[in-house]
């Protein structure tokens, strides 16, 4: 068993950060207390154009729901990382973001002058302020991850947000494919409307892996994957279009 | 929801046919109503708006299907910017409902979903990218391409979270009606794509008709 972390953090409830992620290493995400929300967005570091494509990675793998097996993809048909474990089941990639007006309509208005770092920050801004870091703004947002929530949709199209998704404890992990640049928040999905806003920290552990053996689960899921791996090693060897 | 309109297309102030392949970029003005014909049926129309004083500005598909809580659009249905504002209304369908997260084909994606030597067949996103090449004055490029609507398609989702490009609901002489809340640019390309049903396999022309 591969367990050599070479790094691991936590960050708290309602908090962001950002990362660049080296191909062949993986991120290990773990809901300290249940119900957490990841947000994340993905950018190719050489490239920034390029970006995390939620509606590629859903019609690509025919699924709505993102779980084991899944890979995500870049708007260039590469494969950011894949989802190499996780005993959620469900994570959720069309609810996008909380914004100020959403938090503050629903929770309150904390702001940091009464609050101090217990203020409620909101999903949008988290992103806008780790993007800047790299020289990114709105114009570059996609439709984000919302790792840990389930949202459902019945037969005529209507959407519900599914509580209780992810126990303390459950984990999902990805494996990275790509050099990617990781921008993520722990602000609560925005279809949670639990009385208290909630702030569910999340451990982080980073792992060199194995590579992607022939018989690779996350490759051979559909036919579509090892095309992807196919354009993703490609890009790898130097030959990427 | 089956809307009608009661506008008639001999007082339209815009018409334009647009061949399956062809990009339609222009301004559509506050209080004007636009209206996407298909003419022979089973047409994908790729759409995409911005606000035509700061594109910047732009529809976003998630917020849109969010704060409807549906992820079907239809009549009635507000297409929602990146700042919370109304773009437009969807004012009348004769289709149903319209597809918002099955994104748009590329030339890249193509060589994913169906064959890596399909990498250089016409896609939507090389129609947008002529687009905003030869109309600079827009101030377009592909950082403001995003997330868009694809009139006319029918991507169903399951309870049990599977998802499908199915035939089309559409046919010949449906359209989709919407009413501008401000000045929006409207990029759109009539869907070039062969490889499934989205298009019928057989793309065809679509019209935009404009109204003050």
């Amino acid at each position: 068993m591969n367990d050599n972390i070479l790094y691991e953090d936590e960050i708290p409830g309602g908090a962001h950060w950002s990362m660049l992620m080296r191909a062949g290493t993986s991120l290990k995400l773990i809901d300290k207390l249940g119900g957490a929300n990841v947000g994340m967005l993905f950018y190719n570091p050489l490239n920034k154009l390029e970006r995390y494509n939620a509606p590629d990675t859903l019609k690509c793998q025919h699924t709505f729901k993102l779980t084991y097996g899944h890979c995500l993809y870049s708007d260039m048909g590469r494969i950011f990382c894949s989802v190499i474990k996780d005993n959620v089941g469900w994570h959720d990639t069309i609810g996008a973001n909380t914004t100020k007006k959403i938090v503050a309509e629903r929770w309150g208005e904390h702001n940091y002058q009464d609050y101090k770092n217990d203020w409620y920050l909101n999903g949008h801004d988290s992103f806008l302020v780790e993007l800047a870091k790299y020289g990114m703004s709105e114009r570059d947002m996609a439709a984000n991850l919302n790792l840990f929530s389930k949202v459902v949709v019945n037969d005529e199209g209507n959407m519900s947000f599914v509580d209780g998704n992810s126990k303390a404890g459950d984990s999902i992990e990805l494996r990275f494919e790509m050099d990617t640049l990781v921008i993520f928040h722990t602000c609560p999905h925005p279809m949670n409307v639990a009385k208290e806003y909630p702030k569910k920290p999340v451990t982080y552990q980073i792992r060199k892996t194995d590579g992607v053996s022939e018989d690779d689960y996350c490759r051979n899921f559909c036919d579509e994957n090892q095309r992807g791996f196919k354009n993703t090693e490609l890009y790898n060897i130097g030959c990427g279009c | 929801m089956i809307k009608e309109s009661s506008l008639l297309a001999e007082q339209a102030s815009f018409r334009e046919m647009i061949k399956a392949g062809d990009y339609f970029i222009k301004v559509l003005n506050k209080g004007q109503t636009l209206r996407i014909l298909d003419i022979e049926g089973n047409q994908a129309a790729d759409t995409l708006f911005y606000n035509a004083q700061n594109p910047a500005e732009r529809y976003n598909a998630m917020d849109t299907i969010r704060e409807q809580a549906s992820i079907y659009l239809t009549a009635g249905s507000k297409l929602l910017s990146n700042e919370n504002n109304t773009m437009l209304e969807i004012t009348a369908d004769t289709c149903g409902r319209h597809d918002t997260i099955g994104g748009a084909c590329a030339t890249e994606s193509n060589t994913v979903r169906y064959s890596l030597e399909k990498k250089c067949m016409h896609a939507c996103r090389d129609s947008w990218m002529l687009a905003v090449a030869e109309n600079e004055e827009f101030g377009i490029d592909k950082r403001d391409i995003t997330h868009n609507i694809n009139f006319f398609m029918n991507v169903p989702v399951t309870e049990q979270g599977g998802l499908t490009f199915e035939d089309g609901i559409s046919a010949p002489g449906k359209y989709v009606e919407m009413k501008a809340y401000m000045d929006t640019i409207v990029l759109l390309s009539n869907c070039p794509q062969l490889n499934n049903p989205c298009n019928g396999y057989n793309p065809t022309p679509i019209e935009i008709l404009i109204w003050d």
